[in-house]
């Protein structure tokens, strides 16, 4: 055939690019993240006042509000295709790799966003001790890739299901309760003294999670994308 | 040579049958009409042709040279145009061409999308946002962004819907211009738009 052939890397960030820019045009999954993530902490830190709460509170409340943060704008992701309509347009011209690795980057982008935000804001608000403020960063990012890499596989099945919001909370219970569990037990340990060293347990099945969620997503996408 | 092979294909919907024993064999040059009722499953057949439909029996084949096509080349090498099939309107035609024909793993440079536009009667509204445009524009739209990777298997349902007769006539000349070197698939009812295929498959008997 004569035509060029593009690698998969391009066309992932052909899809990212396009992703951004309609994003940064109509600004509603930044907006439904930032909103939610920012209301919730305020109105935490309004009704705790001067006191302070103990560890594993800490560790739950962040990973609480993160966790809410991030679905109220993750799924918009592939049910904005479904919506407008454009997903067959889609379907017909990119490859599903490059589609799920792109709003996959999108997702991560966005988290990103509101993790730069909301973690600042949380330590001031609560009196989390900042001392373990530079132990908690892996966690953040592993916790943030894995947030990520199961919510873009979860937003894809349920754009193309009918009942969206009944599916959205079967999917995604099993397949988020043990990361949110691990994510919460590690910041626990964390805010109680113990350094990196104390949670590299978890911190492996952090990163397992997220290698397991991506590879078992890119091989699942395909049949969830396609009829 | 390009060549599509299509072999005793068959749909249904649960228990309701669309269509079943759909052969045919079309190669560069050559077009098919496929015509019948409202409901006879023109589109579902042109959708099932483009692998957005799993065929309950039966099967397609992409040929280049006799050697079979890969997703990956189906995908640089088709175009559809049809009513149900949306741009992005929050891009410009411009975006959209570029996005489109870059995700198929193709180039186009600047001058080729203003000769497209201009081709399809859209000079001038290139940075227009497509959520702006008529349904007739929208339409011509779809002709540039399919034709934006030279494809050579070109789908057409309901070529000149929603178009006045000057686009009518600018989408007459188009098909003149890529048949030679093109298959085309035309899924319609209009008389004057089925008379331009060598070939006719008539769904619904």
């Amino acid at each position: 055939m004569p035509h060029t052939s593009a690698s998969l890397a391009t066309k992932c960030l052909t899809m990212l690019v396009k992703d951004l820019k309609l994003e940064l045009r109509d600004k509603y999954a930044l907006n439904a993240v930032l909103m939610f993530g920012i209301t919730t902490l305020a109105v935490v830190s309004f009704s705790l006042g001067q006191r302070n709460l103990p560890p594993h509170l800490l560790g739950a409340l962040f990973w609480v509000i993160m966790f809410f943060s991030a679905m109220s704008g993750l799924a918009h992701i592939f049910i904005r295709e479904e919506e407008s309509g454009t997903s067959l347009a889609l379907r017909l011209a990119a490859p599903p790799d490059a589609v799920y690795i792109g709003k996959l980057l999108f997702n991560l982008i966005l988290l990103s966003v509101l993790t730069v935000i909301i973690t600042p804001l949380f330590f001031i608000f609560t009196n989390a001790p900042v001392s373990s403020a530079i132990d908690f960063i892996p966690i953040l990012i592993l916790g943030v890739l894995g947030l990520c890499s199961a919510t873009t596989l979860i937003a894809a099945i349920i754009a193309r299901a009918a009942v969206k919001g009944a599916l959205f909370a079967v999917l995604s219970f099993p397949i988020i309760i043990p990361l949110l569990l691990t994510l919460v037990i590690s910041t626990q340990k964390l805010f109680e003294g113990s350094g990196v060293g104390g949670v590299m347990t978890e911190l492996q099945f952090l990163l397992a999670y997220m290698v397991v969620m991506i590879v078992g997503s890119l091989m699942l996408f395909k049949f969830v994308w396609t009829e | 040579m390009n060549k599509l092979v299509v072999q005793n294909l068959a749909k249904r919907f649960d228990s309701r049958r669309v269509f079943k024993d759909i052969s045919f064999e079309l190669t560069s040059g050559e077009s098919i009409a496929i015509t019948g009722p409202n409901g006879s499953g023109k589109s579902t057949l042109v959708l099932c042709l483009l692998a957005q439909y799993h065929p309950n029996n039966g099967k397609v084949s992409y040929l280049y040279d006799e050697k079979k096509l890969s997703e990956i080349e189906i995908q640089q090498n088709s175009g559809l145009v049809s009513p149900y099939l949306n741009l992005y309107g929050q891009l410009t035609a411009e975006e959209n061409i570029k996005f489109f024909t870059s995700i198929r793993g193709n180039n186009i440079t600047g001058s080729e999308i203003n000769n497209l536009l201009k081709k399809v009667g859209l000079e001038g509204r290139g940075n227009d946002n497509v959520a702006g445009y008529s349904s007739g524009m929208s339409q011509r739209l779809k002709y540039a962004v399919a034709l934006a990777s030279k494809p050579k298997f070109l789908f057409l349902d309901e070529p000149t819907s929603n178009l006045d007769d000057q686009g009518k006539e600018a989408i007459a000349s188009i098909i003149e211009e890529v048949r030679q070197n093109t298959i085309l698939i035309i899924a319609t009812n209009e008389k004057e738009e089925y008379s331009l295929a060598t070939h006719k498959c008539q769904l619904g008997n």
